[in-house]
């Protein structure tokens, strides 16, 4: 039997480590929170706050405080502070949890915040199972700015913007979030709680501290929606308000849980591990050892090189390839070099066209509005280029003649069939390659090493290469039979 | 009740930190909480603890919205618990008396 | 090591990458979407974050929140995903949060067309959001200058907590050049007013709320003066060929290329031509303007838009010289010919010195 001197009280229920000692704001509020008397939001801070507590992770929490009357949670809470705008919480939550695995996000969200403006970005966090813990609450109005209808607010209910009453014909019904949300399959815990009476507040500190627990434990997303008083706008005494929870919202928004797999739930496996910093320029391949020690640049830059290349066909006939290849074997032949393509719609059009520069002194501008080589894959293109063309310079046009309109005594034309000669060696396709031939030829100054490496480059796939390899030489010999026959 | 029993616990209500919202009178189970007559600095009329009959259970300290409004203190031997009682088993009590 | 040829949008996320961003959130418009889809394959690679999010709103959101931990991070988009982000510019430019972003532009307004336009200079050079800000906006016009520039922009964005625009164009993105990288990777550093989840960052917070009139006018006073320092340490132009140049021609990114091409053409017909390029929009060069108008006589601007940039260039010269316009839309390019014609024109008005001769064929 313990005698009196044995007895002693001790605090038992006393203000969360997780709140801070006095709060940082208006001089004659240090202790006090900034919420209306009877206010929800103090009740779940104080739910959550016991839980940071108990869960021993004050440290590691991050907590979002979102637009709405409780934007100032920060405050309170004695741990790290990150305050988002309205609705976003999940989405900047998400981007700190993903950088900071370690961390515990904390989202704090209104109704307004939450189930309106923010309904994609929690619909997505959700959906994606974010380790995020998400405290809704869930009082059926859009308080801070002065009692407007919110997607919660109750059928009949009166609002500013509802002075008659919510109707379903002119508002839709009230949105019930956490059942929206649990018919995804990725949240780990959702459960819709109340502040309506001593029963559910009990209730309701058991979610709250559920809900981060499993965060702690690595399952997964969960969010608590607490049916939360606010006596001011209701314009209620808090007691009535909090039956009001209790009586009158509960009937639209019942209590319960809507998801629970935190028995299935297995905590996630850790991130793929940095590598280490000297690996970086390898992975992005910005760095090549072996390309290191390569700098036997050719002297091209001797010769006077400006070529001003437009390829130009349908999709399809590798006139951006084309480009490329020359691109990269001018650049390997120590040339500037730029390559610049159509892109978007005007392909998906059916045609395609690229400009090509090679030159040996620094290119001023990559478009090429007037080439002198002119490579035309197909007769729209001819149609679109042909004119603009430089006097001296060339087209060569994929067709066996050209037609009498593009005619003209001041640049060189070969009108072949390339596609056919391409056939004749095994693949229709490789017309693009036996033109880039021809144009080597024309162009005459970049050595075939180069032409070999960005070949090799550009093209993954062996039996391509050969193929290639094959119609260049043959795109090389027409050209010169036709320069042969111009000369003769 | 036994006069030579003191409560099992007690509680305390900083004056100043209180709204007066009245959560707390309508959560206590024996009703030992009320409203006092007089105004705090905020110029609320907090709520004061009757004096006797606390049972220590913390409704009332959950049901308060002020982070450090409600202390609630709880009758130990100090030669069996040398350590104040965790959270998690007030937690228990909580709903128990609740239920 | 040799130069790699790379399209610009490949190489904006591989120089983030080398300079410590780990993480990238983006949605997919074109044409910008290589940058994220090179970010989705690079990223996870190098430990760094990708995630494809639900909406430019969100991506910028998350951007918010990746910066608030203290991880350089970056997104990319083109003018309608600009719009969307404006509200988390404006948040990220008030709680003073350093970020990335590259507005690859489009045409506009509205969903416009694909091609490439300047219109974005508006929106993104004045602040597309509400409230005192400023985001620091780089212009590259070349791909090295995409790589160069990125890097550039991630130190500004850490050196002053602000929001950095890469303002590029459709042509840059999409071209290929040789371009050449540093050699090695920036090491990722967390910075001490980051909220990182750790005992040592718990007391810090992040916010761009100021409840009081005094408060939020004081911290609108240190950004101008944050601005006012930016204004005075990172102006850059390229002068090419512009120093005593009689006619000075003007226009950044794409434009800038094409101009050089002018100035080139010009030069040899004889005419006293050169070029300003601006590669900080934000803060203006305008110091670089009033020591051309020394020996300028006219300037001519040239946008691919209805002239946006112009005014900051009127607002430069403060009236002491003339400014001409030349403005393109809807995706067309102002040709070299184009421009060559107007600047024959203009040489004839505001160069009457000129030998007849040489613009007899004008
Ligand atoms: C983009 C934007 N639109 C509107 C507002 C104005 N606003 C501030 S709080 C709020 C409603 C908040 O309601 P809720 O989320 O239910 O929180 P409560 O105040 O009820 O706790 C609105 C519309 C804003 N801050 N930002
Ligand atoms: S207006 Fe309502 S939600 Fe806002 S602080 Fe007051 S009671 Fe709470
Ligand atoms: S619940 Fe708290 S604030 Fe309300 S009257 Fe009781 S002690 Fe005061
Ligand atoms: S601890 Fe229980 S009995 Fe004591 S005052 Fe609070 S609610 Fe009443």
């Amino acid at each position: 039997m313990s005698s009196a001197m044995d007895l002693e009280y001790t605090a038992a229920q006393s203000k969360p480590k997780a709140f801070y000692e006095s709060f940082e704001r208006k001089e004659e509020l240090r202790h006090q929170t900034h919420y209306c008397p009877g206010c929800g939001h103090g009740i779940v801070h104080k739910m959550l706050a016991r839980a940071i507590d108990e869960l021993g992770i004050q440290d590691r929490t991050i907590l979002i405080s979102p637009v709405g009357c409780s934007v100032f949670a920060y405050y309170y809470f004695d741990v790290g502070n990150v305050q988002a705008a309205h609705g976003r919480a999940p989405a900047v939550g998400t981007g700190i949890q993903r950088s900071r695995p370690g961390s515990i996000v904390i989202g704090y969200q209104g109704d307004g915040d939450l189930s309106a403006i923010g309904s994609a970005e929690i619909l997505h966090a959700a959906n994606r199972g974010e380790n995020i813990t998400v405290i809704f609450v869930n009082n059926a109005i859009y308080s801070m700015t002065g009692g407007q209808m919110a997607p919660t607010t109750l059928l009949g209910q009166k609002s500013t913007t509802t002075p008659d009453g919510r109707t379903a014909e002119h508002e839709g019904h009230p949105l019930h979030m956490s059942e929206l949300l649990a018919t995804l399959s990725a949240p780990v815990y959702i459960e819709r709680v109340g502040l309506g009476d001593n029963k559910q507040i009990a209730q309701a500190a058991r979610a709250v501290k559920r809900a981060v627990e499993n965060q702690v434990r690595g399952l997964g997303f969960s969010l608590v929606e607490v049916l939360s008083p606010c006596p001011t706008i209701w314009k209620m005494p808090p007691v009535e308000a909090q039956h009001w929870v209790r009586d009158v919202m509960e009937k639209t928004f019942p209590l319960g849980v809507f998801v629970d797999r935190t028995k299935e739930s297995r905590p996630r496996a850790a991130t793929n591990a940095a590598p280490a910093l000297e690996e970086i320029p390898r992975i992005l391949g910005t760095r090549d050892e072996d390309a290191d020690a390569i700098d036997d640049v050719p002297a091209l830059r001797a010769q006077e090189v400006d070529l001003h290349v437009r390829v130009s066909g349908f999709g399809g006939q590798g006139v951006l390839l084309l480009g490329e290849v020359l691109a990269e074997a001018g650049m390997d032949a120590g040339l500037e070099v730029s390559w610049l393509p159509s892109y978007g719609p005007e392909i998906r059009s059916g045609t395609s066209n690229c400009h090509v520069r090679l030159a040996s002194s620094p290119i001023d501008s990559p478009l090429v509005t007037h080439p002198n080589v002119l490579v035309a894959m197909n007769e729209p293109s001819l149609k679109k280029f042909s004119a603009g063309v430089r006097p001296g310079g060339w087209i060569l046009y994929n067709g066996a003649t050209l037609p009498a309109e593009y005619e003209r005594q001041d640049i060189r034309i070969l009108a072949r069939d390339f596609t056919r000669e391409a056939d004749t060696i095994g693949d229709p396709r490789a017309a693009n390659m036996v033109m880039l031939g021809a144009l080597l030829e024309i162009a005459g100054t970049l050595p075939q090493a180069s032409i070999d490496a960005a070949l090799r480059h550009c093209v993954k796939q062996p039996k391509w290469i050969d193929l290639d390899e094959r119609a260049l030489v043959l795109g090389r010999s027409l050209c010169k039979q036709f320069l042969e026959r111009g000369a003769a | 009740m036994d006069k030579l029993k003191p409560d099992r616990g007690l509680l305390k209500i900083d004056e100043n930190e209180c709204k007066g919202c009245g959560l707390c009178v309508e959560a206590c189970p024996p009703k030992v909480i009320r409203i006092g007559d007089s105004l705090n600095h905020c110029g609320y009329r907090a709520a004061i603890y009757i004096g006797a009959g606390c049972t220590g259970c913390g409704i009332c300290f959950m049901a308060c919205p002020e982070p450090g409004a409600i202390t609630v203190f709880r009758l130990v031997d100090r030669r069996a618990t040398a350590v104040p009682v965790p959270h998690a088993q007030v937690e228990g009590a909580v709903s128990c008396a609740s239920n | 090591m040799r130069k790699q040829l790379m399209k610009g949008n490949e190489a904006i996320v591989k120089s983030a990458i080398l300079s410590g961003c780990r993480a990238f959130y983006g949605y997919p418009i074109t044409p910008a979407s290589e940058i994220t889809e090179a970010a989705a394959f690079y990223m996870p690679k190098t430990g760094g974050v990708f995630l494809q999010a639900e909406s430019e709103v969100a991506a910028i959101n998350m951007l918010y929140g990746a910066s608030s931990a203290g991880v350089r991070c970056m997104t990319a988009s083109s003018g309608p995903g600009i719009s969307l982000m404006q509200e988390g510019i404006s948040y990220m430019a008030g709680a003073e949060l350093p970020c990335v972003i590259a507005d690859i532009t489009r045409g506009g307004p509205g969903l416009g067309n694909i091609a490439s336009e300047q219109s974005d200079y508006h929106q993104v050079v004045k602040g597309g959001g509400h409230g005192n800000y400023h985001t620091i906006v780089l212009a590259p016009h070349s791909v090295q200058e995409m790589a160069d520039l990125t890097a550039l922009a991630f130190e500004l964005a850490d050196k002053y907590r602000n929001p950095v625009v890469l303002l590029a164009d459709g042509f840059i993105g999409q071209m290929m050049e040789p371009v050449e990288f540093p050699k090695r990777a920036v090491a990722p550093r967390l910075p001490h007013w980051a909220v990182a989840g750790t005992a040592d960052s718990r007391g810090n917070l992040i916010s761009s709320i100021h409840l009081g009139c005094d408060e939020l006018e004081a911290h609108v006073c240190n950004l101008e003066a944050k601005y006012r320092r930016v204004e005075r340490n990172e102006p850059r132009a390229e002068d090419w060929y512009a120093n005593g140049a009689e006619i000075v021609l003007v226009g950044y990114g794409i434009v800038g290329r094409i101009l050089k091409a002018v100035t080139a053409e010009a030069r040899a017909s004889g005419l006293n031509v050169g070029l300003l390029r601006p590669i900080t929009l934000y803060p203006f060069p305008s110091l670089h303007f009033q020591r051309l108008a020394a020996r300028g006589r006219v300037f001519v601007v040239v946008e691919m838009s209805n002239g946006q940039m112009v005014d900051d260039v009127r607002l430069a010269l403060n009236g002491v010289r003339p400014v001409e316009f030349l403005g393109r839309a809807g995706g067309n390019v102002p040709t070299h010919h184009e421009v060559l014609a107007l600047v024959k024109k203009l040489a004839k008005k505001y160069c009457p010195a000129l030998e007849p001769e040489e613009l007899a064929h004008v």
